[in-house]
């Protein structure tokens, strides 16, 4: 279905998906370490910085008015999480010359590029440019205070925040507001040689090329020193809870978001591993599953009603928009729908749906390269190794009496309410 | 059916218009696993006042109700068509522009039968008093979201301010009030009138065989019959050239400032070759002016005035177009008036030849890497068509276009009286 090569050069996995289908090449550089405190600030900052220059280019300008020759090359960074795992992004996209008019070799310069910004960053006497580490930590700053003024985000923050708290999983990506600025152009420098020397790397391509050339290209560009790789610790850590925990937050919003989050005590690492995806579909994941049907279209509640897996770190949660006023009833709803799918209330025809929506949504996220790098990771985070048409056989194998166990072993952990200010059980709030 | 081959981009397209009207485009994609279809209806949120089919005054229509009936024609009486769609493995979905409302779905199995399903479902309304009244609680939430999403608040606000009379500056949605007063009786009658097949296009890409997908449209049109359908007759709105308000400021609760500046174009070719060649230099400009190789970029960037939440686009469609250029900040009165300057001491005189074809270059390799996408594809494909342009002369029309073409872009459009401001401010600022 995909034909993915991967050869070690030295502590990088090189991973090689070569394809015809599309019209441009595209180059994703991933670096894991575990999430923590102490580094989870400078790891969201440290990308930013190293997209702003290198050697060569020691500017934002001069950086992307090269990007801008190469056929408006794209290049980007991000942060995620994936369980306990923190991991950081590169991208870069690059026209395939077969459809232009010139014939430079884009993807070798891709590469070049990728190195240089990794290897050869701009510097200034040993250590980051301080003009650029400022304007990256402000911009790090707004990154993490623009999340309160999305509140669909926030309302998916917060629960995370409640439900795991005391857990590396409560930290966010994006890093912790009052951590950055003590960071400095020396100390970032240094965490940037400790994450070389210490993360797991992986580089992936994908697009009209052969492994060879990738790893003729990266083994002239690429040279780190071999790593003992370190001992994998579990993915998830979890906190056991006695009783359901109940969050209400007001602020002046015209919309409530209810969010909800139950540990699945099931994850990627374990056999149940599909049953927990036909598990969310039926539940909550797509148009017709019960969330959407029983709170969208059947009550009326709300414009979105869905539920949505964390399968590392073995949590579901789902999100809603509703009234204030509608809070008891969107609850109790959204509660009954959990207990049919443990009592089995489903039907074959939920079940057959459900496999092939999510056949159909694998395959279809195989269609775009990005897609294709997110779902080809969850290998590397994982211990468990799930090859792609293990996937398409493992979803089709799945019975009732599987998706009914899982239900089962869902726990309600948290519940968690943004709501207006002046919120009522009767009705009052709104129209 | 007829065969175009663009060889620069190595894609073949197959058109046929049916008998009852309909355009249809197929545009086989080999080594893809999804096909994508949309069936699009050249109507949207701006038609609030036409000439029903059948009837010969102009009648105007509540707000929203394009949107609204895009809801509701998921519905059946024997239940959900989203249900029928998962049903075969598909994910289907829709969603209503300015000037057009599309049905589309996407799926790697089953595609003739989920094909099959798009068509008949849009082709056959049903619409009752029950469910219609059902539709105002989720739709009234819909809105709700948006009126708590600061990100929409400024972008609609600053439409709002460019314009006096064109209903461009109606939210898409509606409002809570207007959407009230929808009946099943105005649902029909709107789409009798808009969705007639000589008002529509299906676009289709995938890894499909053409003569058998072309064979099933067909098949399918001919067993259904429509009343003949004269063009459908729209209100003309009379819109002056400046812009209704100059600034305009909306308290809410958030942490971060948000600006964003309009700039109205006073006026926009009608259709074909001329209209792409517009926006083309519009988008071309705005590269050039606030791209991250630009020095104004640089700047602000900075200075702290702009962050990665920095944007610039064009929006052009049938009668109107407009640009905004803004984001987060921390000063919004500040980067209003930067972006300001920017634009009124623009001048045509001062840009490099080698500025200019790097801004081409970049949107080259942008349009290309935008082909890897069905949707884009399938969408943009649409909206062209509905213009009588067409998507693939991108490549021709950015490769010939000149400094002058972007030049006539702004000494038409950066002038005082086209230039509007709106901000989100945090309460009590």
């Amino acid at each position: 279905m995909i034909d993915e090569k991967v050869t070690a050069v030295g502590p990088v996995r090189v991973h090689t998906i070569s394809t015809d289908k599309y019209k441009t090449n595209t180059i994703v550089w991933k670096m894991k370490a575990r999430l923590a405190k102490e580094t989870v600030t400078l790891r969201a900052l440290l990308p930013y910085v190293l997209q702003s220059g290198t050697a060569d280019y020691p500017s934002v300008k001069a950086l992307r008015t090269y990007l801008d020759e190469l056929y408006g090359a794209t290049l980007n960074v991000d942060l995620t999480k994936k369980g306990e795992h923190h991991i950081m992004t590169i991208r870069i996209d690059v026209a395939n010359e077969r459809f232009l008019p010139e014939q430079t070799p884009l993807l070798e310069k891709a590469l070049q590029l990728l190195a240089d910004l990794l290897f050869r960053p701009a510097l200034d006497g040993g250590r980051f440019v301080s003009d650029i580490v400022e304007q990256e930590k402000r911009a790090l700053s707004q990154r993490i205070q623009a999340v309160y003024d999305d509140k669909m985000r926030y309302a998916n923050m917060r629960l995370v925040q409640e439900m795991c708290k005391g857990e590396p999983y409560a930290l966010s990506p994006n890093g912790e507001l009052e951590d950055v600025d003590a960071i400095t152009p020396e100390g970032l420098y240094r965490y940037y040689e400790r994450a070389l020397a210490e993360d797991e790397l992986d580089l992936y391509v994908i697009g009209d090329v052969a492994e060879e050339a990738v790893l003729a290209a990266v083994k002239q560009r690429f040279s780190l020193p071999d790593r003992t790789q370190p001992a994998r610790s579990p993915s998830a850590s979890v906190q056991a809870r006695k009783e359901v925990n109940e969050v209400i937050e007001r602020q002046d919003v015209k919309q409530g978001k209810l969010n909800i989050g139950y540990r699945t005590n099931v994850t990627y690492e374990d056999d149940d591993y599909y049953a927990l995806q036909l598990f969310n579909g039926i539940f909550g994941g797509f148009s017709h599953s019960k969330l959407f049907i029983n709170v969208r279209e059947k009550a009326s509640l709300a414009y979105y009603a869905a539920s949505r897996l964390e399968s590392h770190k073995g949590l579901l949660l789902v999100m809603s928009g509703i009234e204030p006023a509608n809070y008891e009833k969107a609850r109790r709803i959204i509660d009954e729908q959990m207990q049919a799918m443990k009592n089995g209330d489903f039907t074959d025809e939920e079940m057959s749906q459900t496999k092939a929506v999510i056949r159909n949504q694998l395959l279809e996220t195989l269609d775009t390269p990005r897609g294709l790098v997110e779902v080809l990771y969850h290998n590397v985070v994982s211990t468990r190794k799930r090859p792609l048409n293990e996937w398409l056989v493992g979803t089709d194998q799945v019975t009732r009496e599987d998706v009914v166990r899982v239900a089962g072993k869902m726990e309600l952990d948290t519940v968690y309410f943004l709501t207006g200010m002046e919120a009522t059980e009767d009705g009052k709030t709104g129209v | 059916m007829e065969k175009q081959v663009y060889e620069t981009l190595q894609e073949e397209l197959f058109y046929e218009k049916m008998d009852n009207g309909l355009d249809v485009y197929i545009l086989p994609k080999k080594g893809f696993n999804k096909t994508y279809a949309t069936f699009t209806t050249n109507y949207g949120s701006v038609d609030n006042q036409f000439v029903p089919l059948g009837k010969t005054e102009m009648k105007r229509v509540p707000d929203g109700i394009a949107h609204f009936l895009e809801h509701k024609l998921f519905e059946k009486e024997d239940g959900d068509v989203f249900q029928q769609f998962s049903k075969q493995g598909a994910s289907a979905n829709a969603f209503t522009t300015f000037t057009r409302t599309a049905y589309l779905f996407s799926s790697t199995d089953n595609v003739e039968k989920n094909l099959e399903t798009l068509i008949d479902f849009v082709q056959s309304p049903y619409f009752s008093d029950k469910t219609v009244e059902k539709e105002k609680g989720i739709i009234g939430q819909e809105i709700r979201m948006y009126d708590d999403n600061p990100d929409w608040r400024v972008y609609f606000g600053a439409i709002e301010s460019m314009y006096h009379n064109h209903p461009v500056k109606i939210d898409i949605a509606g409002t809570v009030e207007s959407i009230a007063q929808i009946t099943k009786e105005l649902l029909y009658e709107c789409y009798e009138t808009f969705y007639h097949p000589s008002n529509m296009l299906l676009f289709v890409v995938g890894p499909v065989d053409e003569q058998k997908i072309m064979q099933q449209i067909r098949d399918n049109q001919a067993k259904k019959s429509f009343p003949d359908a004269p063009k459908v007759k729209r209100f003309t709105y009379e819109e002056p050239s400046g812009v209704a308000e100059k600034k305009k400021v909306i308290p809410m609760h958030v942490q971060t400032n948000k600006c964003f500046v309009g700039i109205k174009a006073p006026s926009v070719p009608d259709a074909g070759e001329q209209k792409l060649r517009h926006e083309l230099a519009f988008h071309v400009l705005l590269d050039y002016l606030f791209g991250k190789s630009s020095p104004h970029y640089e700047r602000l960037y900075r200075e702290g005035l702009i962050d990665d939440t920095f944007m610039y686009d064009y929006t052009e469609e049938r009668e109107f177009g407009f640009a905004l250029v803004g984001g987060d900040t921390r000063d919004a009165d500040r980067l209003a008036s930067e972006v300001q300057t920017v634009l009124l001491s623009f001048s045509a005189d001062t840009v490099k030849k080698e500025e200019f074809e790097r801004v081409k270059k970049k949107k080259i390799g942008a349009f290309l890497r935008a082909l890897n996408s069905p949707e884009y594809i399938a969408n943009q494909f649409t909206r062209y068509a509905f213009y009588g342009a067409s998507l693939f002369d991108i490549l021709p029309a950015l490769s010939s276009l000149t400094m002058d073409d972007m030049a006539a872009v702004a000494s038409s459009c950066f002038r005082e009286s086209k230039i509007a401001v709106c901000q989100v401010v945090p309460k009590g600022q």
